[in-house]
């Protein structure tokens, strides 16, 4: 069940923007993904970045912002979104259940194995420092995670600075305000799509420079 | 604590089914719902199971998702009188966990493969390509302001002046080098052990 739309290698090859590499075997992704949950202390989203942009080069940095968006926006914890969106894409369902499976199966056992075997070891004095510690570094890890998907904005259809100022926006209902997320999501997130949508209908109706292929008649559910 | 009896295993997984429809950006989001349920409803899991699940998953390799399962082991465990009661408190502990993890993460995945999916196959719809373009800017307002939450979160409990530092440094040092991750939370680990942030 390999999806037909998917790019050939030399297709991926002749755009500068589309990333190059792609896994090979369903075990590769399968593993791939089973060593990136394992570096992940105190949450995998950074290190989704660095192995996937940075490493393996599966995404593009534009790629996987925008694949990023989705998997936050569902329902899920977001690394399990992204493993199964990711899967899907290269090899079909299957795909999906081993980015899934590698995502959650070893992680799984060593979390388990450490709650049989460490059970009192977080309640020592140099337990709970060690966990404070690395819970500051996780904390900048996440904040420099964002602070490099930035440059991605540089292409958005909103412009440069409008992006950046949706970024201070979200940034201080979130971070400072502290709103719950859902309202968030669903005001600015609602209004950006739609500015977005706006944008690109300008840019599809009278493209600048280079041009889009034009996707047919907006609206239209392809076949 | 009241006991956990066979019948209570349907109830447990309904309650995470639900959960995992509600827990929109991350599954920590749903905690509160899920202490109102084990802790304080039921009491299927004393405060102190319920924080160190937690603590426990954000300390281990993986996703943080993770403390799902290490609640159905707790609960399990409750269940099936522990790991000294031999294969039957094995076993209870970890039905736990394949009830918790499973109702946690069944009906989310199954929307998150549907729905990307047609986002895929209709990635050139201008409507698809609003939505991911739009959201790409509050996605990185999100990512820093959720370092940002941790950050304030520890320094209103444990955090002092050092613990920001290192929380700033190796923000810098990720965003402008190439660093392996795991020397950062080790160096983090280690400080923090020695007594030192």
């Amino acid at each position: 069940m390999k999806k037909v739309n998917l790019p050939s290698p030399t297709e991926g090859l002749a755009t500068q923007a589309s990333a190059a590499a792609r896994p090979r075997t369903i075990g590769e992704l399968y593993w791939a993904f089973t060593i990136l949950a394992l570096q992940g202390f105190g949450g995998v989203l950074a290190v989704v970045q660095r192995e996937l942009v940075e490493r393996r080069r599966w995404l593009t940095l534009e790629e996987f912002i925008e694949d990023w968006a989705v998997a936050q926006i569902l329902p899920g914890p977001n690394v399990v979104n992204m493993s199964v969106m990711l899967g899907d894409r290269y090899f079909g369902w299957r795909g999906a259940m081993a980015g899934f499976a590698g995502m959650l199966s070893v992680p799984l056992v060593v979390v388990l194995a450490m709650a049989v075997l460490l059970e009192n070891v977080a309640d020592t004095a140099a337990g709970q420092g060690a966990l404070r510690g690395m819970g500051a570094v996780a904390a900048g890890l996440i904040t420099a995670t964002g602070l490099k998907l930035a440059p991605a904005l540089k292409s958005s259809p909103l412009g440069h600075a409008q992006a950046l100022a949706v970024v201070v926006l979200t940034f201080v209902l979130v971070g400072l305000v502290r709103l719950p997320l859902v309202w968030v999501l669903l005001g600015v997130g609602t209004s950006a799509c739609v500015w977005a949508w706006f944008c690109l209908k300008q840019l599809d109706e009278h493209p600048v420079a280079p041009a889009r292929p034009a996707p047919g008649a907006e609206e239209r559910p392809r076949p | 604590m009241t006991p956990f009896g066979p019948s209570d295993w349907l109830p447990l997984f309904g309650q995470f089914l639900l959960m995992s429809m509600l827990a929109v950006g991350g599954a920590i989001t749903a905690t509160p719902e899920m202490h109102r349920f084990l802790v304080d409803g039921h009491h299927w899991l004393t405060n102190q199971q319920f924080i160190s699940s937690i603590a426990l998953a954000q300390a281990a390799p993986g996703p943080n998702i993770l403390f799902v399962a290490l609640m159905g082991w707790n609960v399990g465990l409750n269940a099936g009188g522990g790991l000294a009661n031999g294969p039957q408190g094995w076993l209870t502990a970890l039905l736990g966990v394949c009830v918790t993890m499973v109702g946690m993460l069944l009906p989310s995945t199954t929307l998150t493969f549907f729905i990307t999916r047609w986002g895929h196959r209709n990635r050139e719809l201008r409507v698809v390509r609003a939505f991911k373009q739009g959201m790409a800017p509050i996605v990185v307002g999100l990512l820093v302001a959720t370092g940002w939450v941790l950050v304030r979160g520890g320094v209103e409990t444990t955090f002092n002046a050092r613990t920001v530092a290192v929380a700033l440094v190796s923000m810098v040092i990720v965003w402008r080098t190439r660093v392996h991750l795991l020397w950062l939370l080790g160096a983090g680990a280690l400080l923090g052990a020695l007594g030192a942030v």
